[in-house]
């Protein structure tokens, strides 16, 4: 018995020696995938815009503006299936996201419409391929990994979008709810309303220091009548806020305990001779007046 | 490490640098007593400004120079704590208790003379 022996350049070429037919690479499926997606472009962009429409997806926008969006949404999905990269596709997400977020869109009708484009070019493959189920099948099997990939790729950027605007916007209303304010040369006041937890009894107390060196203060008001409720973590916190304060040189004056905070601060066993209280902030200021050598008296009637 | 201590009339300032070892800041308590002694000071302002942290042992010995000082009849005022520091300070529980202290020079002359002004 003879034994062929055959030599095999490649693993087309063993299916070939077998009697199989040759089988195109990935890349060239996808080069012909995106030739066609673009050759159709307009047509394609146009039916998926119907059923963007017909999904009642993106009513926040203008058409025009959903035209000019599903144009560039439409040319960086072919482009990422063409290169197989995805940083552009993700920088360009993230991009869309810093747009459409403040005009209130939704995550729901980002990921919809992401995949009725994926849909509407599918459909257009199957159209195209009928004829040759195994060729769709090959096609197929180029075109849905990378399709699944850009719709997690611009899902994914827009939530991270939108988080990060979330945090930026804690972080603004953290800011502004803590106001320290000049009343007088050298007094400070800092109304305190709503709930204080530590973070922001932290962030309370840098913001005081800074104004405090900022402004030269020698004697601040901590009005805390718009706190309902302190607990004895936060209530230590006023304490040492107090203590720092004076270590740069200004005296403290706190006013607007209720009566559950006085509670908590008596049974946190504060030294009372630390902290300066007063009932109401009109007290408070009052007192503060007094401290720094002012005396508040009408203006004389005119007769 | 030495703390330079200027004379200003009857008030000494003190300027301390950025990081003192505990052995420069007992060496800083036995030179700034001798020149209290020395120039006869009514006041003393001891700057802390370049100071990024101070522990329980610059507190203690802070504290510790201001009782001496004040047996010898004057006063001490420590300016300059950073709001980084303070907030620092107190949340170790670090305190400076019976020391006074002042923003920055500025104010720290002014309370010392408002308290020879009183005393005079």
């Amino acid at each position: 018995m003879t034994v062929a022996m055959v030599r095999l350049d490649s693993q087309d070429d063993i299916r070939f020696h077998r009697g199989i037919e040759p089988v195109e690479p990935i890349s060239i499926l996808l080069r012909e995938l995106v030739a066609h997606l673009r050759e159709n472009r307009t047509q394609l962009r146009e039916e998926w815009a119907q059923r963007i429409t017909e999904a009642k997806l993106l009513t926040a926008m203008t058409p025009e503006e959903i035209f000019a969006e599903a144009t560039s949404v439409y040319d960086n999905y072919v482009e990422a299936l063409e290169t197989g990269t995805f940083e552009a596709l993700q920088a360009y997400a993230r991009n869309l996201s810093e747009r459409i977020i403040p005009r209130g869109v939704e995550t729901h009708e980002v990921v919809g419409i992401v995949l009725l484009l994926r849909d509407v070019l599918a459909r257009s493959l199957f159209a195209k391929y009928q004829a040759d189920f195994t060729k769709l099948n090959r096609i197929l099997d180029a075109y849905e990994p990378a399709a699944n990939r850009i719709a997690n790729t611009v899902a994914v950027g827009f939530v991270q979008e939108r988080e990060r605007i979330i945090r930026e916007q804690q972080e603004a209303i953290r800011e502004l709810s803590t106001p320290v304010l000049q009343v007088r040369e050298r007094l400070l006041i800092l109304p305190i309303i709503g709930v204080i937890d530590p973070q922001r009894a932290r962030q309370l107390t840098e913001q005081l220091l800074r104004g405090i060196r900022t402004n030269r203060a020698k004697v601040v008001v901590i009005d805390i009548t718009g706190v309902a409720a302190m607990d004895a973590t936060v209530a230590n916190h006023l304490v040492q806020t107090v203590e720092a304060s004076r270590l740069l040189g200004a005296s403290v004056i706190v006013t607007g305990l209720s009566p559950e905070i006085a509670q908590t601060i008596v049974n946190i066993g504060v030294d009372l001779g630390k902290m300066n209280t007063v009932g109401d902030l009109q007290g408070g200021i009052e007192q503060a007046e007094r401290l720094l050598g002012y005396k508040v008296v009408p203006m004389a009637e005119a007769s | 490490m030495e703390v330079p201590i200027l004379k200003q009339g009857e008030v000494l300032i003190a300027t301390v640098q950025a990081a003192l070892a505990d052995a420069d800041l007992l060496q800083f308590r036995r030179a700034l007593l001798q020149q209290v002694v020395r120039c006869r000071s009514m006041g003393v302002i001891v700057d802390v400004t370049s100071m990024d942290v101070l522990d329980s042992f610059a507190s203690r010995t802070l504290r510790e120079i201001a009782q001496m000082i004040r047996l010898r009849g004057a006063e001490m005022v420590i300016v300059g704590i950073q709001p980084e520091v303070a907030f620092a300070m107190v949340q170790m529980g670090v305190t400076l208790e019976h020391v006074a202290t002042a923003l920055d020079l500025e104010e720290g002359l002014a309370r010392l003379n408002q308290r020879f002004e009183h005393a005079s």
